[in-house]
């Protein structure tokens, strides 16, 4: 009987070594699995390169990971928020490398990794210091730029509730990355706020099917 | 000199929602933009649409409702309206770079006469650069309104002949409002649709750093 569901977030880590790239889930702290990142730190694997939207915010979550001094590189949309002031003194002081990737594009380019693309043509900053050395095409009379997809080795992501075969809902605007990211690694452990029963989620309503998932684990007391 | 008073945040902010129209697809930027949620005409459907992943979105709860699963690009807490979804990233971006959002409203740092539009990065040493999703809003969106201030805090016009800031995306804005008026930017032109009471063509030209058409 296949069962994804893993007892403990540290139990979860134990796959993850040294140089992995790991794309981490969430917008701010909407979606962000605060317990898997937990239990990322304390796994303590060095070099890291991390996927994720932002840079962390306050002391928390992704923003402990960086302080940790496991991440080598962060390839994000927005690092600099009101309350990113680790990533900033980490970025100042040349102890962090960035990638900055328009939102858009770092969604599409996980998807083309996810979907086995070989790249993808974007219009979005075409004409851009962040499209510079990158090849161009123009096709229909629009200018895009060639991008390459992201694959990574792990995604940790947050849903709201799971079975064991690792299918997926989400709440709210929790969802924002975790489907895609899903898709784009090749070992995606969610955390979830209820395991539910084979069939108790309704095909209809599932959002990442249990095929982009391999580990499941059950965070108490989360929403 | 004459006598005028310039809008004030809210006063762009409702000049704008007033050219918003029953059925539209709109996405409001971070900042100043957001404002125009609160002006929007309350007996028409508007869909205000938030690149996380929101469609319908409401305006913000009581403190009491706060929900860390529901927030706007902004990172602000927001409710979704009756009829409101929710999607992912994917699908959020398609909605804006496959040109179903009808109107995007920005900030920005300045605009040129052709549309260009800086409002990223100011690209001094100490800057961190940060876009999200300036760069794909600025060139999805079938149409790109601008609201920023006139002249910079230092009086120096933001509407320039070209930009001097790092792009965020070629030939974009369709009209900009500012505290002073609204320019419309067409094939032939900056040309003025409305200024403040009191304020002349002329005096409005020396705030300006690229030529400007009366309509």
């Amino acid at each position: 009987m296949l069962n994804k569901v893993t007892e403990s977030a540290i139990d979860a880590m134990n796959h993850i070594n040294d140089g992995a790239t790991i794309l981490i889930g969430g917008f701010g702290l909407a979606g962000q699995p605060a317990e898997l990142i937990d239990a990322l730190i304390e796994r303590n694997a060095k070099d890291l390169t991390i996927v994720s939207n932002n840079a962390g915010n306050g002391e928390t979550g992704l923003a402990l990971l960086l302080k940790s001094g496991c991440v080598r590189k962060i390839i994000c949309s927005f690092p600099r928020q009101h309350d990113s002031y680790i990533f900033d003194d980490l970025y100042r002081s040349g102890k962090i490398e960035l990638e900055v990737v328009p939102q858009g594009t770092l969604a599409a380019r996980m998807q083309a990794g996810g979907s086995g693309l070989g790249a993808i043509y974007t219009p979005t900053a075409y004409g851009t210091l962040l499209a510079e050395g990158k090849e161009t095409r123009t096709i229909d009379g629009v200018n895009y730029v060639l991008e390459y997809p992201i694959k990574a080795d792990f995604a940790l992501i947050k849903a709201f509730k799971g079975d064991r075969w690792g299918n997926l809902t989400y709440r709210k605007a929790a969802r924002n990355f975790g489907p895609i990211m899903a898709a784009a690694s090749k070992h995606t452990i969610a955390q979830v706020s209820e395991v539910v029963e084979l069939g108790a989620l309704d095909p209809e309503h599932i959002i990442t099917p249990g095929i982009f998932v391999h580990e499941v684990v059950c965070v108490k007391g989360d929403k | 000199m004459s006598n005028y008073t310039p809008l004030s945040v809210d006063e762009i902010a409702k000049r704008v929602a007033q050219d918003i129209e029953e059925g539209m697809y709109v996405n409001l930027g971070i900042g100043q933009p957001t404002k125009v949620a609160d002006f929007l005409p309350k007996d028409k459907d508007i869909f205000l649409h938030s690149e996380n992943g929101v469609l319908g979105m409401g305006p913000a709860p009581e403190e009491a409702d706060r929900d860390g699963d529901l927030i706007n690009a902004g990172k602000q807490y927001i409710t979704l309206l009756k009829g409101g979804s929710y999607f992912h990233h994917g699908d959020s971006f398609a909605m804006i770079r496959g040109g179903h959002i009808d109107l995007c409203v920005l900030g920005a740092f300045e605009v040129a006469k052709n549309g260009d539009i800086a409002n990223w990065f100011l690209g001094r040493p100490k800057d961190i650069p940060a876009v999200g999703g300036a760069m794909d809003l600025a060139v999805g969106a079938k149409k790109v309104y601008v609201i920023m201030d006139h002249v910079s805090k230092n009086g120096e016009p933001k509407i320039v002949e070209s930009l001097n800031l790092p792009i965020t995306g070629e030939k974009c804005v369709n009209r900009i409002y500012t505290d002073l008026a609204v320019i419309d930017i067409t094939e032939q032109g900056l040309v003025v649709r409305d200024m403040v009471e009191g304020l002349t063509f002329n005096e409005l030209q020396s705030k300006t750093g690229a030529t400007l058409q009366q309509p």
